[in-house]
């Protein structure tokens, strides 16, 4: 176990820095990055200017090498666009997406897992029919769509709910139901898929033949050998939240890190956005090294180390 | 070993053509969408980008100078129906291109890597953690931030930002696939690696992988229309949904028309996608359909 830790924290290291390398090259996608971080007035003069003064007209190695320096110190850089430094400028978003994030993983896993249980125990029955479709509508249900819909029916016809905007509890309301939505379906899905799995399986059989109520069978048995995959796919879940909030925050005026992505692409201040994705791969990463750690711990069946089998 | 299956998990053809019924209408949708979006330029009543100022934020059913607004106009005068089966292109053309390339590299580049082990598998699974760290979202963003927004490069983005999905589910389920009795009995018989992956792997891990497939195709969709809704993707006067929905987003009030119509079409579009591949799974997967006899 330990050295499979290890092994699995040089993993994530690994993939640090591979996120690092590729964010740098797909910068370099156009040739310039100079022309990603100067405003569109700046002049030719200008361009040359920056492009010395960023150390830019350097050796593609030199650039890289300084590159992952910067991020090994965690020197996010400093924004053009509103002369401060870009961790500054993250910091003061940073909480409003997390909280918009643990109430759209909130609504997701407290209606989905035990959505997909049914789902799964009653499948081919009628209630499980129409719970199905419930999640397939759900899950076909564009966030930015579900959120204007939202808005059209709490805040412009019912008046019970902020139309957007920060704000308190009420204002969270809305934007997490519409990112949660989303990940409810999959959880739902990926619950009732795993579990349909182990239905089909030896010890099912026999359990129910040693006259295991199903009640039992499904908290003593199924849900800890189907939760294999929902817990990977709820480390992969979070970061599609993480994303999902780059839209859900544009239709809600939400000022988290989403809503700072498209109005910095507007803005052309680049090193915000890099940072952000930066982030976001960052944290995808942390969640996956413990999916993992997760996974070895539940099944010990799966040796992810590498061994002949 | 050929026990009775148990009943839960036993369908007969009788019982599956039942479940394949409900889904008919579905399959109708969709295919009504491709024949609309291969049709367009023959049905769309309009040309989609032709504006008319006097005609603008029309409701739905309004005649003005002998055009017919059947389902408004936006705001700009443009026919919302033409405009509509126009951006149906957009949506499946995109849609289809991404994943089918994302799904090909990445299925068989996980399937490799769950087979052959060893540095394969520490390669391929290394860079599918390195694509899997960035929310996909974000790496279209980003990369589309550098490149410009556009057709070309939407859909090389989605299909570069995708492939590990399926990488991770194929690696996921040749895992667990590739030390069945039957596999290693075929590779003690003299099978080679391609014919034990494509003929004995592949169809037992294929519905997983087609699941994923449709769940992505309608999350393509999305995507494009996500992009196009923050203004990276398809851009301006091309119609999109995504697109026509950031407008009518300004109009909810005055317009609703506008958000509404889009969002039902790549609602019901997503929708049948969905659907179709659920009834798929149940077909293609041979788990969910008879017991695997080992």
């Amino acid at each position: 176990m330990g050295r499979f830790f290890l092994r699995r924290l040089g993993q994530a290291a690994v993939a640090i820095f591979g996120v690092t390398t590729l964010v740098f090259f797909i910068q370099r996608l156009t040739g310039d990055p100079t022309l990603l971080l100067v405003p569109e007035t700046a002049t030719k003069a200008d361009i040359e200017a920056m492009r010395h003064t960023l150390g830019l007209d350097r050796p593609l190695l030199v650039q890289y090498v300084g590159f992952l320096w910067d991020m090994l110190r965690f020197d996010l850089g400093r924004s053009f666009i509103q002369n401060v430094s870009v961790a500054t400028i993250i910091g003061a978003r940073l909480p409003y997406t997390l909280a918009l994030a643990a109430g759209a993983l909130f609504v997701a896993f407290a209606i989905g897992v035990p959505v997909g249980v049914v789902l799964a125990i009653r499948r081919g029955k009628l209630s499980s029919g129409g719970l199905m479709g419930m999640v397939l509508a759900a899950q076909s249900m564009p966030t930015f769509w579900s959120g204007i819909l939202l808005i059209m029916i709490f805040a412009v016809w019912l008046g019970w709910l902020p139309p957007s905007g920060p704000g308190g509890f009420g204002h969270l309301i809305m934007p997490s139901v519409a990112l949660g939505l989303l990940s409810m379906a999959t959880f739902a899905r990926i619950t009732r898929t795993s579990i349909l799995d182990e239905l089909s399986k030896d010890y099912v059989r026999s359990a129910r033949a040693r006259g295991v109520p199903t009640r039992r069978l499904v908290f003593r048995h199924l849900l800890r050998n189907a939760s294999i995959p929902v817990v990977s796919i709820a480390a992969i879940e979070i970061s599609h939240l993480l994303a999902g909030a780059v839209v859900v925050e544009t239709v809600f005026a939400w000022p988290g890190l989403g809503l700072l992505t498209i109005q910095s692409i507007v803005s052309r201040d680049f090193l915000v956005v890099q940072a952000i994705v930066l982030l976001g791969a960052f944290v995808t990463i942390g969640l996956n090294f413990l999916a993992d750690i997760l996974y070895s711990i539940i099944d010990p069946r799966i040796r992810l180390d590498g061994g002949p089998s | 070993m050929n026990a009775m299956p148990p009943k839960i998990a036993a369908e007969r053809p009788a019982r599956k053509r039942r479940r394949l019924a409900p889904v008919l209408p579905f399959v109708l949708v969709f295919l009504v969408f491709v024949l609309v979006a291969l049709l367009a330029p023959v049905i769309a009543p309009y040309e989609p980008n032709v504006q008319n100022l006097l005609g603008r934020l029309k409701p739905p059913g309004t005649v003005i100078r002998g055009i017919t607004y059947a389902l408004g106009s936006d705001e700009l005068g443009r026919d919302l129906l033409s405009r509509l089966i126009y951006g149906a292109r957009m949506s499946l053309a995109a849609a289809v291109l991404s994943v089918m390339l994302s799904g090909a590299v990445g299925s068989v580049l996980g399937m490799a890597a769950g087979y052959a082990r060893g540095w394969v598998e520490v390669v391929v699974m290394r860079i599918v953690d390195i694509f899997l760290s960035v929310p996909a979202v974000l790496l279209a963003i980003i990369t589309v931030a550098v490149l410009g927004p556009g057709f070309i490069n939407v859909v090389l983005v989605l299909a570069l930002t995708r492939w590990p999905r399926y990488a991770r589910v194929a690696y996921g389920q040749t895992l667990s696939v590739a030390n069945m009795p039957y596999v290693r009995l075929a590779r003690f018989m003299g099978a080679g690696r391609l014919r034990i992956l494509f003929v004995h792997i592949l169809p037992n891990i294929v519905g997983p992988l087609t699941v994923v497939a449709t769940l992505e195709f309608g999350l393509m969709v999305l995507f494009e229309a996500s992009l196009s809704f923050l203004g990276l993707g398809v851009q301006p006067p091309t119609a999109s949904w995504g697109a026509m929905l950031s407008v009518g987003r300004n109009y909810v009030s005055s317009a609703w028309w506008i958000a509404t119509f889009p969002g039902v079409c790549l609602f019901l579009l997503v929708l049948s996608v969905n659907l179709i591949g659920d009834s798929l799974r149940d077909i293609l997967d041979p788990k969910s359909r008879t017991r695997r006899t080992r």
